[in-house]
């Protein structure tokens, strides 16, 4: 947001704020212990609104749960946007002070009334003035998110029409009010801290930036690309073109983590060369021409993972990996010796001492010092800076620390990119579990009792039509594929949306399921959002 | 326009007697907090750092100038010019007592803490003959991840704070019944698997007597192989979610054995949940089993 | 209004009726559309208050607390189910263990001091006899009719068989009378009636005097609490006008439960709406607009006039938003208690009436700035309240004339057991014990012990006979008036038996929060019984003395600090444990 690649607040902040938006995240289960923090936040007399088009359990912690037409994100920040407006109660100091494009703006949301969003989100229009006026008026806000903004084909549009509602308000740049999308991998903000980003290099310096690009050839003597490179989705697309022949995957599981895993296998198989760097032999690693054991980063490496709130932590090695396994590090450097150059043995602190020459925001950021504080919140220029519990602080700056107003940016509502038929009526979305992870190969490790596997959650009255009963088998299908699914009735789901989770491929392959369709601005694929059919299976029914 | 950073309350400082000791601490802190600093040990049962004080185990009960009955210092909060004794008669005889009664009736042969105050305080719990009352519990084991053993059980309440609206705002657990006769249980004391339970071990992480303990080390405990002295803790970041959690690894003969998190780190406060706190298994190749 | 979890068990359709009934609107979560929920915290904890009331219905449906009915008022109200259950078994009205298997009402026979000696095993047999289902029970505050019996109902309202008797105040007539005066003259279901006896003309008063002027007199009166604590109620509610906050409380702490107390039953069955008149006074006094009547469930017959009187005085403009004209706001409601001695104390009372179990809370902070729901509040009971009306009426000074300069007024006494005429009495301060006994007829027999204060008192022996009951003197002899008990045995009463039962009583209904009042309370309970008939040996005797000063030195509240006393009174009086007994 506004340049910088994470989220604005700290845990603190949501303690002691006065509105809480939790939008399309389901924190309670998927980030469990931030939720004891807004939990705090609602004991401490916060009101907390959950836009989700389910009442996951999550929203059922919020004063006011709306249940929004699954996709329908942006007409409804654009319908609260265009609310605030015309009744007047934008925070006039600060769009004229700190922000451009008011005008461009306000004309873009102007159709959105209450009315239209209604249709467009089939939320009662009373309930989205309400919102409206509320966060409009609060004297702190937060606007928190998680997949369910951003893994649809238009995440960045979805995440942009947020901004929008905090540059509206001013809610931003001051404690206790953010935009603050949650991580969903332990250190997916560190990847992004150390560059992992196609158009990034480390501490969200840009590629194309001559300036910061030269800094890192100076230091390592290579010229390098300075075109952005390609993300995710677009590399599956380069490898169906045949543009990418080889892949060398660490600690990912995309034969089973994929939007549209058939497919996304068929091109995985037909690569000449695939690597896999992980901790498991995953369903990637069974395609691999050459595997790489590795280490487990958190309990067997030293180093350090970013949280949500950009706070930078020690991981620090509890136990030696097993059998032949190797830290991540130690393979690389094998490799680059393998290739012809030696960076001696690898040492993180030193390798961490690495990265704080070239990352401005990490520069104050010293071993001694993470060690000493329990962690450090970027940006920390220098070795006497605290850290930056919150950002965006400029904004309120007079001169706005010398940079340029912060921009509107205007966008569109559009629905989910497969719209529903007669054939495929259902709609299906996808999230997390609170006791399992991801593709299950971790949280598969320990017996839970409460897991219950991958079921397709559906509204009584869907199930009824269907003449489907709760634990019953049915074979659910969508334009890519079918699968076989326990069925299990949830009277919280509003009718026609169906809700699976993703933890168990080798029982279910619920990514048969999901839409290929992808975010054009992040590569995200819309996982959030497919069109099904379901049929009972007969025989199961004994 | 002014940069609305947090900035923290000017803290004024109240200065108490503590021991005949002129002691000063910032406005909010208990007795307790005084003690600590005027570098007096104090025992305490109920009270944890990350929790509200409840003050109901009354061991850490000191006497008060002006006050007819000793007060807790877990929970009173220090006011200027109070005159407080930790090791007057009264105070030691209130704390002897408190262990004496509760050795009296749990089983306390896995709290190591208390054993070492009721030697200090001379307690003896044999004065009430072999016939006395006690918790008389089974050991509750109903799933692989923790078990309930409520023979050890002090009626501290930590864990269901914990459970509760001090941190997990689940509530599977209430203090129920009444007098001797009340115990931590779910409601109609059903199995932790059918109730509200998530399983985060955080009412594990408070308990002080080891009522409630991790599966491992109960395993561990039965197989006469849990070795505390072999054991050694390393503080890591949580393998899951993004929000960053502390893990406190414990291990013992290179593999982990139980996860803890630091109560003063303000990420969690000490709090995990089901993944962060069980879902470490697979750093050692164990699967589920079936 | 949070992530709960609930079992498969469903309620009843007449659980769910007997519930919704007492609910009504007020529920935690409603679905305004198929994608419109509202609920929340602060919703769910408004509501919190509710969850005892809707307990009591659903015993009354069912003879229990089904798993069923405690998921759907948890779901109604939001409130975790093992938090309802845990507050449901803390009550003696309630059952949790199983199905009742009957459709019956339930007789709960008192087996406490007064009853114990009079007849209460014996009527528990022949019930039994009778197919009866008998609830042995803690003191029913009718002590002064033994035995006790209350009858809980089965889907129709609880009864006092004894209420169906006609009623006589020993001491009817009696000019000197200032607050039992008009018990047996008015009509208790009257406003009118009231009003003719001078009724609201202290309200009235107190109006025209304003807030300040009813403050200096109560302190000048030198009126005390006469709960047992005897703390200044001109200072208390002082503290309480002082104090900050928009939303106050007046509570009338009506669950009188001290073995051998039955006062305050009287005065509010008797003379309810002097309840009702004087804490308006001190809701307008304090500026308190909520004022709640916490009566014990065992009360059946004073709850349903202190209803009428509620809705008497509201109908004439007497409460509401706009009492007597005077602007004040104030809303009186009756809260039904379920069986819980320690929900007497003050904080637990509080606890109990905002949906949770009634565990005392430590002092400081108090009731004045933070008491019910955590807001200022005054609580008296209605034996303190009723003072109220004749010091305004008549002036602190004309108060004051009656007891002693240390006690000034007149006091309640309780006297049961060994008397000719047990029942309720009023005296001035300084009467002695032996008067109040010769009083009340004289005791029958001879005197083996008195218990003073009820079983939070202690025992004394015909040598107190001369003790004026005063706070200063009892205070002085190491004893206490509490709530006025005076409890006579003779030389035929077993001792032993009723020493072992006063022990039973507060191993029970301890309420099992701090260490020393619930493991001392048993310890307690298993020595007396160990001992018996013998002698106690001096070892015995220390580690009493150790419990007693732990107890009361440790306990949270006033339970554990005084739950030996009684016992320690018997053992240094020889009355239990004696060498020659």
């Amino acid at each position: 947001m506004f340049g910088a690649g994470g989220g604005t607040s700290s845990y603190k902040e949501i303690e002691e704020t006065n509105l809480i938006v939790l939008w399309g995240s389901n924190a309670r289960n998927a980030h469990p212990i931030f939720f004891h923090h807004l939990l705090k936040g609602i004991d401490n007399g916060a009101k907390m609104y959950a836009v989700d088009p389910r009442r996951t359990s999550s929203a059922k912690f919020a004063d006011t749960w709306l249940g929004l037409n699954l996709g329908s994100d942006v007409a409804l920040a654009n319908g609260i946007g265009r609310e605030i407006i015309a009744a007047g109660l934008v925070n006039e100091a600060f769009v004229a002070h700190s922000s451009q494009g008011f005008d461009e703006y306000k004309e873009s949301v102007e159709k959105y009334t209450l009315e239209y969003t209604s249709q467009l989100t089939g939320l009662p229009p009373e309930a989205i003035q309400e919102l409206a006026h509320d966060y409009a008026t609060a004297e702190t806000a937060q606007i928190l998110w998680t997949l369910g903004i951003t893994e649809h084909h238009n995440a960045v549009d979805n995440v942009l029409a947020l901004c929008n509602l905090a540059l509206l308000t001013g809610h931003i740049g001051k404690w206790g009010s953010g935009l603050v999308p949650l991580r969903g991998q332990n250190n997916v903000q560190g990847g992004g801290d150390m560059g992992a980003l196609p158009n990034k290099l480390p501490g969200f310096q840009n590629v194309n930036d001559d300036a910061a690009r030269g800094k890192f050839e100076a230091k390592y003597g290579v010229q390098l690309n300075p075109e952005p490179g390609l993300h995710l989705t677009l590399m599956f697309e380069a490898m169906e073109r045949g543009e990418i022949k080889a892949a060398y995957v660490l600690g990912e599981n995309p034969a089973d983590s994929e939007a549209d895993i058939l497919h996304a296998r068929k091109l995985l198989e037909g690569l000449d060369l695939l690597v896999v760097q992980d901790i498991f032999m995953t369903r990637t690693a069974e395609l691999a021409d050459v595997v790489l054991p590795a280490s487990v980063a958190w309990a067997e490496s030293d180093g350090t993972a970013t949280s949500s709130e950009r706070r930078v932590q020690r991981i620090r090695a509890a136990v030696p990996p097993p059998g032949e396994a190797r830290h991540d590090i130690d393979i690389l450097f094998d490799l680059a010796k393998r290739m012809g150059h030696d960076w001696g043995t690898p040492d993180p602190e030193q390798l961490w001492d690495e990265l704080r020459d070239l990352s401005p925001m990490h520069q104050g950021m010293s071993w001694e010092r993470l060690e000493q504080t329990g962690g450090l919140q970027w940006p920390c220029p220098s070795l006497d800076h605290p850290g930056s519990p919150f950002l965006h602080g400029w904004l309120y700056e007079d001169d706005l620390g010398g940079r340029d107003p912060a921009p509107f940016s205007p966008v569109v509502a559009q629905g989910p990119k497969e719209e529903l038929t007669d054939e495929f009526p259902l709609r299906l979305t996808t999230g997390r579990a609170l006791d399992s992870y991801n593709t299950g190969v971790q949280s598969g490790g320990f017996n839970s009792p409460i897991r219950y596997g991958d079921a397709l959650d559906m509204h009584p009255a869907d199930a009824e039509r269907l003449g489907l009963a709760d634990g019953d088998q049915a074979l659910v299908s969508s334009p890519r594929g079918s699968v076989e699914m326990r069925i299990r009735i949830d009277s919280s789901l509003v009718e026609g949306l169906t809700f699976t989770t993703f933890h168990f491929p080798d029982l279910v392959d619920a990514n048969v399921l999901t839409s290929d369709a992808w975010d054009k601005k992040s590569g995200t694929a819309e996982f959030k959002a497919a069109s099904i059919r379901v049929e009972p299976l007969v025989a199961a029914r004994g | 326009m002014t940069n609305t950073m947090n900035s923290p309350e000017t803290e004024v400082a109240v200065s108490i007697s503590v021991d005949g000791q002129a002691v000063s601490v910032p406005e909010g802190s208990t007795i307790l907090d005084a003690c600590t600093a005027a570098g007096i040990d104090t025992p305490t049962i109920c009270y944890g750092p990350n929790l509200t004080p409840v003050n109901a185990c009354r061991v850490c009960v000191v006497e008060l100038e002006g006050s007819r009955t000793l007060v807790p210092s877990c929970s009173r909060e220090v006011e200027p010019d109070m005159v407080v004794q930790t090791d007057s008669d009264r105070v030691k005889h209130s704390r002897k007592m408190v262990l004496e009664f509760l050795g009296s009736g749990v089983d306390l042969s896995q709290a190591d803490d208390l054993n070492a105050w009721s030697e200090h305080y001379g307690a003896d719990p044999n004065r009430y003959g072999p016939d006395a009352e006690t918790m008389n519990e089974p050991v509750k084991i109903e799933d692989d991840l923790y078990i309930r053993d409520y023979d050890k059980c002090v009626l501290c309440y930590k864990c269901v704070s914990a459970c509760g609206d001090d941190a997990q705002h689940t509530f599977a657990i209430s203090m129920t019944g009444r007098g001797f006769g009340a115990r931590i249980a779910t409601e109609f004391d059903g199995v932790l698997p059918d109730s509200a339970c998530v399983y985060c071990g955080n009412c594990v992480a408070v308990c002080p007597t080891n009522a409630l303990q991790f599966k491992t080390e109960f395993d561990l405990r039965q197989a006469a192989n849990w070795r505390p002295e072999d054991q050694s803790v390393t503080t890591t970041i949580c393998s899951y979610c993004g929000v960053g959690c502390n893990l406190e690894l414990h291990t013992q003969d290179e593999r982990i054995v139980k996860v803890t998190s630091p109560d003063d780190h303000s990420v969690t406060w000490g709090n995990l949940c089901i993944k962060g706190r069980f879902g470490w298994q697979y750093v050692h190749g164990d699967s589920d089993g079936d | 209004m949070a992530d709960l979890h609930f079992t498969d068990a469903t309620a009843t359709s007449g659980e769910v009726e007997a519930v919704n009934l007492v609910l009504g609107d007020n529920v935690a979560v409603t679905t305004e559309t198929e994608r419109l929920v509202r609920g929340g915290t602060s919703r769910r904890k408004g509501l919190r208050h509710l969850l005892l009331p809707a307990l009591h219905a659903l015993q009354k449906e069912s003879g229990w607390i089904s798993p069923g009915g405690l998921n759907h008022v948890s779901e109604m109200l939001q409130v975790p189910p093992a938090e309802a259950y845990g507050v449901a078994s803390f009550y003696e009205m309630f059952r949790v263990d199983e199905a009742p298997g009957h459709d019956d009402d339930v007789a709960h026979v008192c087996v406490d001091p007064s009853c114990r000696i009079d007849g209460a095993d014996e009527l528990i047999a022949s019930l039994e006899a009778e197919g009866k289902h008998v609830h042995r029970s803690p003191c029913l505050g009718q002590c002064e009719r033994p035995p006790a019996v209350f009858i809980q109902g089965r889907r129709k309202a609880d009864s006092v068989p004894a209420d169906e008797e006609p009623f006589t105040l020993p001491q009817a007539g009696d000019p000197s009378l200032s607050l039992l005066k008009r018990i047996g003259v008015v009509d208790p279901m009257s406003l009118d009636s009231y009003r003719e006896h001078g009724g609201y003309d202290a309200l009235t008063k107190a109006l025209d005097m304003g807030a300040d002027a009813v403050l200096d007199e109560l302190v000048a009166s030198g009126l005390s609490g006469r709960g047992g604590a005897a703390f200044p109620t001109g200072f208390k509610w002082r503290s309480v006008r002082d104090a900050e906050g928009n939303d106050k409380h007046i509570v009338a702490n009506c669950d009188e439960s001290e073995p051998g107390t039955f006062k305050d039953r009287h005065l509010m069955e008797h003379d309810p709406f002097a309840l009702v008149e004087s804490m308006t006074i001190a809701a307008v006094t304090t500026g308190a607009t909520n004022g709640w009547i916490y009566i014990r469930g065992e009360y059946p017959l004073a709850t349903g006039r202190l209803e009428n009187a509620i809705a008497q005085a509201r109908d004439a403009g007497l409460l509401g938003d706009d009492v007597a004209g005077s602007g004040h706001a104030f809303h009186l409601e009756v809260r039904r208690g379920a069986g819980a001695y320690i929900c007497g104390e003050e904080t637990a009372l509080f606890a109990s009436l905002e949906g949770f179990r009634g565990e005392p809370r430590n002092k400081p902070p108090y009731p004045t700035t933070n008491g019910l729901f955590d807001q200022p509040t005054a609580i008296n009971n209605p034996e303190t309240l009723l003072n109220v009306l004749p010091i305004l009426l008549g002036g602190a000074d004309a108060y004051r004339a009656l007891g002693t300069e240390g006690s000034p007024g007149t006091r309640l006494f309780c006297l049961s057991g060994r008397v000719a005429n047990p029942g309720l009495y009023e005296h001035g301060f300084g009467a002695t014990l032996g008067e109040i006994i010769d009083a009340a007829g004289g005791a029958q027999g001879d005197i083996a012990a008195v218990l003073l204060g009820g079983a939070a008192g202690s025992f004394v022996t015909a040598d107190s006979l001369d003790l004026p009951l005063t706070l200063e003197a009892t205070r002085e002899a190491g004893t206490t008036l509490g709530s006025g008990v005076v409890v006579v045995f003779n030389s035929d009463d077993n001792m032993v038996d009723v020493c072992e039962r006063i022990t039973e009583f507060f191993k029970n209904e301890s309420c099992g929060q701090c260490v020393p009042c619930r493991v001392g309370a048993v310890r307690q309970h298993e020595m007396i019984v160990t001992l018996g008939t013998k002698p106690m040996a001096q070892e015995q005797r220390d580690l009493h003395e150790d419990m007693v000063q732990v107890m009361a030195d440790a306990s949270i509240c006033g339970l554990g600090h005084t739950a030996a006393s009684a016992i320690k009174s018997a053992l240094a009086l020889g009355i239990i444990g004696a060498d020659s007994q």
